[in-house]
């Protein structure tokens, strides 16, 4: 299988401040990829970087082959921990928003024929996310969970190449967190996504991805700590996901310095 | 108990809320029948029946000298004024205040143009307009436009510009442009805003508004209090005045209804 985004010897830099150093990375179609590491090693901006809110200071960034405009584009799906989805629509106009934008380029919203055919399309995928009683709610009206189904459901719609997520369940319960877990696995499987999460959750890391990348530091200067920059330190493809219902306390994780290996 | 845990109910709170306003009201009775007692043709608090017979010929007489009914003529005057100045208002800042708040480039190149505008006392500039807008309607509307929309550009835009990035990026990533993300995105969450800033500007455009119709006009409400001080016309300036608020308190009621009914998302959390 040939990479679906590579990472080409990027950095980023801020003036002389190095956040990204030396990343090379490539990812395959439809690979999990959780991306770990302490706060500050660059997992958010290796992100951005993938998302093109930030462009790198140097190296290449390709997808499909194709160098990526420093620009978001409908290519990219992405969910936040929060501030997602748009307050102002109701479930079903927000999971409507990327057809009203890609059909109607000056009004941004479709009417008659189109507009029911975009509403029923909208309906489905917020089924499929269980979201299908609440579909003329505002998100206001929806508990986190129900906020973060809606914004994969939205997500989902502009069929992505590669769907991002940042932390995307950091803010919930445990119990909702698991259900998302599952929801998140199947439409993985089900539409034949390719997935880059970031999590501050290792469990959570080890429980959905097919790889997980490792963000620190290699070398750290005492005297002047922004002087190097984190890359992926470790980058463990895995055979078997820690099943579903693990609870969080009960595994230890060791990463081995040589071999790079999991111990449940 | 302590203080800070007593919560009125409802209805209670309505009686409380009333009270302040009943106890001036009776003061002003008081006050007004003493100084009455003392010299029966007292001019500066005026009974409510003289209040009532001095508004008689304003309220259903027609003028013979204008031909109108004074009251409802000033009443007319000054809520055009007031209307086209504050609609002027709220479409230059919808126009200006998005484009600031959506556009990084157009902050940065008129971001502090606004700004310094915004810190010119308005009233400062009243000479300034009556000379290039001569002394008609325009000079009284560009007084209200040049006070209050400043400030509704400045609260819209950044408004605009404080919407999570989140927000915007993920419109992006769903495909939209900048119009669309402006169109969709903005403008919507920029309109319940625009009109609690109008609701907050009301004060100072009633106090422009007056300010313009005292120094130059010949008709409009202030215009009227301002004249009828000359024979220490009590007797019309507090019916005046008390109408001024009754106006201010519906428009304002108006907008939140509006608010309320137009864009139920933006009031859903704080019920």
């Amino acid at each position: 299988m040939s990479a679906l985004l590579t990472f080409d010897n990027v950095w980023l830099e801020y003036g002389d401040k190095v956040v990204l150093e030396r990343v090379n990375v490539a990812i395959v179609e439809h690979s999990f990829v959780s991306i770990v590491g302490p706060s500050g090693a660059g997992k958010s901006s290796f992100l951005r970087l993938a998302l093109g809110q930030e462009a790198p200071s140097r190296g290449r960034i390709l997808l499909d082959g194709k160098a990526l405009p420093p620009e978001c584009g409908p290519d990219r799906g992405v969910v936040f921990q929060r501030y997602s989805v748009f307050p102002h629509l109701t479930a079903l106009r927000n999971v409507m928003f990327g057809q009203e934008c890609a059909n109607a380029r000056f009004t941004a919203r479709l009417f008659g024929a189109a507009r029911r055919r975009a509403a029923e399309e909208a309906a489905a995928m917020l089924t499929e996310v269980g979201l299908g009683d609440s579909l003329d709610l505002y998100p206001a009206q929806l508990s986190g969970g129900m906020q973060q189904r809606l914004a994969i459901a939205q997500a989902l719609m502009a069929r992505p190449r590669v769907l991002l997520l940042d932390e995307p369940f950091g803010a919930l319960d445990p119990g909702i967190r698991q259900d998302m877990h599952r929801l998140i696995l199947r439409l993985w499987e089900e539409h034949g996504l390719t997935v880059l999460m970031v999590t501050h959750d290792i469990t959570e890391a080890f429980k959905l991805g097919t790889r997980v990348l490792a963000f620190d530091k290699r070398r750290v200067d005492p005297h002047a700590p922004h002087r190097f920059g984190a890359t992926a330190v470790y980058d463990l493809p895995l055979k078997t996901r820690l099943p579903l219902d693990t609870p969080e306390t009960s595994v230890s994780i060791t990463i081995d310095r040589i071999s790079n290996n999991l111990k449940g | 108990m302590r203080w800070v845990n007593v919560r009125p109910n409802r209805r209670s709170a309505v009686l409380l809320g009333t009270l302040p306003l009943l106890v001036a009201l009776i003061a002003y009775l008081f006050a007004s029948t003493a100084r009455h007692a003392a010299n029966p043709s007292d001019k500066i608090l005026p009974t409510p029946a003289a209040m009532v017979e001095a508004m008689h010929g304003l309220l259903f007489e027609v003028d013979p000298l204008s031909g109108h009914v004074i009251f409802w003529a000033d009443t007319a005057a000054s809520l055009e004024r007031l209307g086209l100045g504050l609609g002027i208002c709220a479409l230059s800042a919808l126009l200006v205040g998005m484009v600031l708040g959506v556009l990084p480039a157009a902050r940065a190149t008129l971001g502090a143009f606004v700004t310094t505008v915004a810190v010119i006392p308005p009233i400062a500039l009243l000479p300034v307009l009556f000379i290039v807008f001569g002394l008609g309607e325009t000079a009284k509307v560009a007084l209200i436009v040049v006070g209050v929309a400043p400030f509704l550009i400045r609260d819209l835009a950044d408004h605009v510009a404080a919407l999570p990035e989140e927000q915007l990026i993920k419109a992006q990533t769903l495909g939209a442009s900048s119009w669309q993300l402006a169109l969709r995105v903005a403008l919507p969450q920029a309109l319940p805003r625009l009109i609690a800033g109008l609701r907050l500007s009301l004060g100072p455009a009633w106090v422009y508004l007056i300010s313009a119709e005292a120094i130059a006009s010949d008709i409009g409400l202030g215009y009227r209090i301002f004249l009828v001080r000359r024979y220490l016309s009590m007797d019309v300036i507090i019916p005046y005045v008390a109408w001024i608020s009754l106006l201010a308190i519906a428009m304002d009621v108006a907008l939140m209804q509006l608010s309320r009914r137009a864009f139920t998302w933006a009031h859903e959390g704080r019920r």
